[in-house]
């Protein structure tokens, strides 16, 4: 776009910035500058300055550059007022952003992380919250071997049926099946937790502001409310949660659960791993879709480059040829 | 006679050698470009892919 912008964009700034030459000589100057005006002299380093593309992109690019750095650090456009219904307190103090293991454009889930995480997730989170979404034959070549899955999935009792009698039986999970939820409906799963409701976390990570750092200060969050706060029974403070009172009291507590890789379980770990295992569970293309992504980035740029060539390459003579004309040859007198 | 003309009188001229040309190289490209790719991608990502952990779980019979 900035290529269609003719050079003398910023000529009038130019003319601002030299003396105006006399009413009366300015007719016979004008000639003389644009006759030389390649090679005078005087004010020739900033005419050309001021008439570069470059300084004319840089220009641009410094402005939309400083606003766009403005809006990023303060959330809102310079100079432009604006009202909220809300107070930030209302809408949970946004979380600090992390150094996910998995945060590079280029970087996977580690998986061990992700194993971990399954671990606490089994262990603490799925006495409330469900993970409709995720069959047992997803974690396996992810976080755990076939005969590991197959071997967890059949100590749960699954519901299935109706056999040639037309009854319904129990049986052993299969890799097939999906995660067993913790209450059997929504009404269930609300009178036991004092009339809220725990999400399904199968796709919590993308479903809230802040994905896996608000999961993470979330649940590493919990502190005493601040003094003049009232808190209702059965609710816990947590700054991060919008409202600031969530149902969720503080699950994770250091050394709850018993990595069997050896790693310790603190509460920042368990969350951290928690969340990445969550993160996976929502986005669980990830990986292929980053690797896939770095492929279409180099072929695209290949292609790219080679588009641009071919074009300049054609165009070459017809931008660079000289039309002549050659007013026919006076024959003389007749 | 230039890398051109060589290229024009081995592979361009008949069409017959021509397309089997373009399809191998596809093949050939496709597979290598892969390759290179996901080698970088695992010594980027080391230690962290399912992969760099299987052996720790899983005994593989000979
Ligand atoms: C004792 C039951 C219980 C356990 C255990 C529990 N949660 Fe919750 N969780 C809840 C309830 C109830 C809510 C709903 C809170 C609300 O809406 O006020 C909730 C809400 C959430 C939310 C949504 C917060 C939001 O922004 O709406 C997330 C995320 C969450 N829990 C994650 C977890 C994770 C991760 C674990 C395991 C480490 C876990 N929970 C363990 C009961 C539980």
């Amino acid at each position: 776009m900035l290529s269609r912008l003719p050079a003398s964009s910023l000529k009038g700034l130019r003319s601002l910035a030299e003396a105006r030459p006399s009413a009366a000589r300015s007719a016979a100057q004008t000639a003389s500058r644009v006759r030389f005006s390649s090679s005078s002299a005087s004010s020739s380093a900033v005419k050309s300055f001021l008439d570069s593309r470059a300084t004319l992109a840089s220009a641009t690019l410094l402005t939309v550059g400083s606003i766009a750095w403005y809006t990023h650090l303060y959330g809102s456009l310079p100079f432009l007022g604006e009202v909220h219904a809300n107070s930030p307190a209302e809408e949970g103090l946004h979380p600090p952003h992390y150094p996910w293991s998995h945060g590079g454009l280029l970087d996977s889930f580690d998986h061990s992380s992700i194993r971990r995480g399954y671990q606490v997730y089994r262990e603490v989170c799925a006495a409330c919250h469900s993970l409709d979404r995720i069959a047992w034959r997803n974690l396996v070549g992810v976080s755990h071997s076939v005969d590991e899955v197959k071997a967890m999935a059949e100590e749960v009792e699954y519901e299935d049926g109706p056999n040639d009698q037309g009854e319904m039986f129990q049986r052993p999970g299969k890799l097939s099946d999906y995660m067993p939820p913790p209450y059997p409906n929504e009404e269930a799963a609300r009178a036991s937790n004092q009339g809220a409701l725990p999400p399904d976390l199968s796709l919590i990570v993308k479903a809230r502001h802040g994905g896996p750092d608000y999961i993470f200060a979330l649940l590493t969050g919990y502190r005493d409310a601040p003094a003049g706060f009232e808190i209702r029974d059965g609710m816990n403070y947590n700054p991060y949660f919008p409202g600031n009172a969530i149902s969720m009291a503080r699950v994770l507590f250091d050394g709850l659960v018993e990595y069997e890789d050896g790693t310790p379980a603190t509460t920042s770990q368990m969350a951290k791993d928690v969340v990445t295992f969550l993160n996976w569970a929502a986005e669980p293309e990830h990986d292929e879709r980053k690797k896939a992504g770095l492929k279409a980035v180099i072929l695209f740029s290949a292609l790219t480059a080679i588009s641009l060539y071919v074009k300049r390459y054609k165009w070459a003579p017809i931008k660079s040829r000289k039309i002549i004309y050659n007013p026919p040859a006076d024959k003389g007198h007749h | 006679m230039g890398v051109f003309n060589t290229f024009y009188n081995t592979i361009a001229k008949r069409n017959s050698i021509f397309v089997p040309t373009i399809f191998a190289t596809a093949f050939a490209f496709s597979i290598s470009f892969d390759v290179g790719v996901t080698s970088f991608w695992d010594r980027w990502n080391q230690g962290k892919q399912w992969k760099d952990i299987r052996h720790k779980y899983v005994q593989d019979s000979e």
